[in-house]
């Protein structure tokens, strides 16, 4: 029998300094490209490689976004995932992580009969990393976050993962099926094959809405059902520019430096 | 009309840009230094595919066009033009005249190893006596029961040494002048082939351009490609489509010098200001932009244009003479606005302004480009 796993991903403006508009206090999309969000290609590289292992095994990524993540669904599928299921609809716009969760849950269920689920441990648009922990909490299944190493048992019933913490790291084996969040070290995400795109742009992406999913866009999804709403971001002001220190001699430069943190009591 | 690209090509642009950012341009430095053949990054574009980017995936390709093949080419070039040849003379030299005269015995046996990686492929036309004027082959192939006996040598053969599969040209009826040239799938084991000097080059430096010479080399008669006497043309037809590569090659190198050099005006100060706000530099910039579009957009037309199966040789002709003579012009005022810095190796557009220069002269220099230019306006 094969073995089934899903990996959830998401379509993330492709920035590390996203910027943010002044007056409406939301991120700036405009102009900015969209990709594959970095946790979650590491996570679709973990299920490649256990496809790759394991010939039988069939991965599929979900999403949840506008109708243009279906580009990244194409780039997913183009590495090596077998098929992809986007939930899109405009009664899911505006869900928070609660929210979230809930859609992606019931892509899962819909799905079904899945032995792993692989998610990135966050977005770099959102970085709240609750999305992930919450679908295994509504799938009833346990979950091993921040994971860094992962084996999968020779009978596929079971896993062992190391869950990198600040200071340290963990050993666990929890059995199938689970949910578990990748970061960077977990591996080297592959590029797409040239074939691939080629063959994943003639193939079918299923698009899901509310109706699809039997989810109740007044308690379940979109910005309404979503218990928390961000009110307000902002970018931290600049920095000013620091002070230069010069001087004829490094001991010239280094009394300088002591009378100046003296001055401010930092010393 | 429409001048946007379609989105598969966006996307494998993507994909190539990141893979000659990470996999091709760390080593391309290293490479011309050592004048060695790059293994390592050969490997992994064997991996995703780069060796049968156009052909059907039921002959082990990628199922792709030449569209997404041009726009590979172009990216890796950016970083370098070493491993853009490699691939470039694979692919269009080797690969595409078996798949377009080869029989199905010839495609199962060299063209499925070739484009799955397999095997890398060559192609030689070039003698010391015919260059430009490849009609005068004196490369000479006599059939002999079930063998052809192969004798004569070919130069400034492309992957030689490293190729497995090899398409040689050969005279098997002198009289009969172009009439009278034959191909033929020559494997790199056969006995009586061998291969002679190793070319020391100014630009390219990591591709292997090698001698190729064989002495009563045996070819069995089932090599032959296409039929006898046609070997002229097969070699015509094939570099007809190998211009599409080399053009993409060239405009990928000026492309890389443009990109490399917006970088370092923007950094570089002199009399106090970055070199960018000079208007000598700007104005540069914008000239050199605007040739590499215009070259951009021959090169595409090309690609396209062979993959609607029209008349592609004129375009591919001015595609190449022009993108390479943009290329070579570039390069060259990009090593300028470097100042001192552009001369000296630790920049890279000093080995694109030497690695330039090839892309006026191989698979047709840019005269024989013009003349191919001028025999389609019909004047003689």
């Amino acid at each position: 029998m094969g073995f089934h796993i899903i990996v959830c991903a998401k379509q993330v403006p492709d920035t590390n300094e996203i910027k943010i508009d002044p007056v409406k206090k939301t991120l700036i999309r405009d102009g900015v490209p969209s990709i594959l969000n970095n946790d979650d290609a590491n996570a679709l590289e973990e299920a490649l490689k256990i496809k790759d292992r394991y010939p039988d095994t069939r991965v599929t990524v979900v999403t949840m976004g506008p109708p243009q993540a279906k580009d990244m669904l194409v780039e997913c599928l183009a590495m090596g995932a077998d098929d992809a299921v986007l939930a899109s609809d405009r009664a899911l716009g505006g869900s928070d992580t609660w929210a979230t969760s809930n859609a992606l849950a019931a892509v899962i269920e819909k799905i079904g009969g899945y032995d792993l689920i692989f998610a990135g441990r966050q977005a770099i648009d959102g970085d709240t990393a609750q999305v992930g922990p919450q679908i295994a909490e509504k799938l009833s299944i346990p979950q091993v976050t921040y994971v860094s190493e992962f084996q999968l048992a020779e009978d596929r019933k079971s896993v062992t993962v190391k869950r990198m913490l600040e200071d340290g790291y963990e050993w666990i084996r929890v059995e199938t099926p689970c949910l578990l969040t990748a970061i960077k070290e977990l591996n080297e995400p592959r590029y797409m094959m040239i074939g691939g795109v080629f063959d994943a742009m003639r193939k079918d992406i299923p698009v899901w809405g509310v109706e699809d999913l039997g989810l109740d866009p007044d308690r379940e999804v979109g910005l309404e059902a979503s218990p928390t709403n961000v009110f307000r971001s902002f970018t931290p002001a600049p920095k000013g520019k620091g002070v230069v220190l010069s001087g004829d001699s490094c001991a010239d430069v280094a009394e300088k430096l002591i009378e100046g943190l003296k001055a401010k009591h930092v010393i | 009309m429409d001048f946007t690209l379609p989105k598969e090509h966006l996307i494998l642009q993507k994909m190539y840009r990141s893979f000659a950012e990470n996999e091709v341009k760390p080593m391309a430095q290293q490479t011309d230094e050592e004048e060695r053949f790059p293994v390592e990054v050969v490997e992994k574009l064997k991996q995703y595919g780069f060796f049968g980017i156009v052909f059907p995936k039921e002959y082990g390709g990628q199922g792709g066009d030449y569209l997404a093949y041009a726009m590979a080419l172009e990216e890796i070039s950016k970083a370098c033009a070493t491993t853009g040849t490699i691939v470039g003379a694979h692919h269009s030299l080797c690969a595409a005249p078996i798949f377009d005269y080869g029989t199905e015995e010839q495609k199962q046996k060299y063209l499925v190893p070739l484009l799955k990686g397999e095997t890398l492929g060559a192609f030689g036309l070039t003698e010391p006596n015919a260059g430009s004027d490849a009609a005068g082959q004196q490369t000479r192939a006599v059939l002999q029961g079930d063998h052809y006996v192969l004798n004569g040598s070919k130069i400034f053969i492309t992957n030689a040494g490293y190729a497995d599969t090899y398409i040689i040209m050969a005279m098997t009826d002198k009289s009969k002048g172009t009439r009278g040239i034959s191909a033929f799938i020559v494997e790199s084991g056969f006995p009586g082939f061998s291969i002679g000097t190793k070319e020391k080059k100014m630009g390219i430096r990591g591709s292997s351009t090698c001698e190729i010479i064989m002495e009563d080399c045996i070819v069995p008669k089932e090599n032959l490609l296409g039929e006898e006497g046609k070997g002229f043309v097969v070699a015509m037809h094939t570099l007809d489509a190998g211009r599409i590569s080399v053009a993409s090659i060239a405009l990928g190198i000026g492309e890389g010098c443009l990109e490399e050099t917006v970088r370092y005006v923007q950094e570089r100060k002199q009399f106090g200001r970055r070199l960018s706000a000079f208007q000598n530099t700007q104005f540069e910039l914008a000239d050199m932009k605007t040739k590499l579009d215009a070259a951009q957009m021959l090169v595409y037309r090309s690609a396209r244009a062979k993959d609607m199966k029209i008349p592609y040789g004129t375009y591919s002709a001015m595609a190449k003479m022009y993108a390479s003579e943009a290329a070579s012009d570039v390069a060259r005022r990009c090593v300028q606005l470097f100042g001192g810095y552009g001369f000296i190796r630790d920049y890279n557009v000093e080995r694109m302004m030497r690695d330039a220069k090839i892309t006026e002269i191989y698979e047709g220099t840019s005269e024989v480009q013009k003349m191919i230019i001028s025999a389609s306006l019909g004047v003689k």
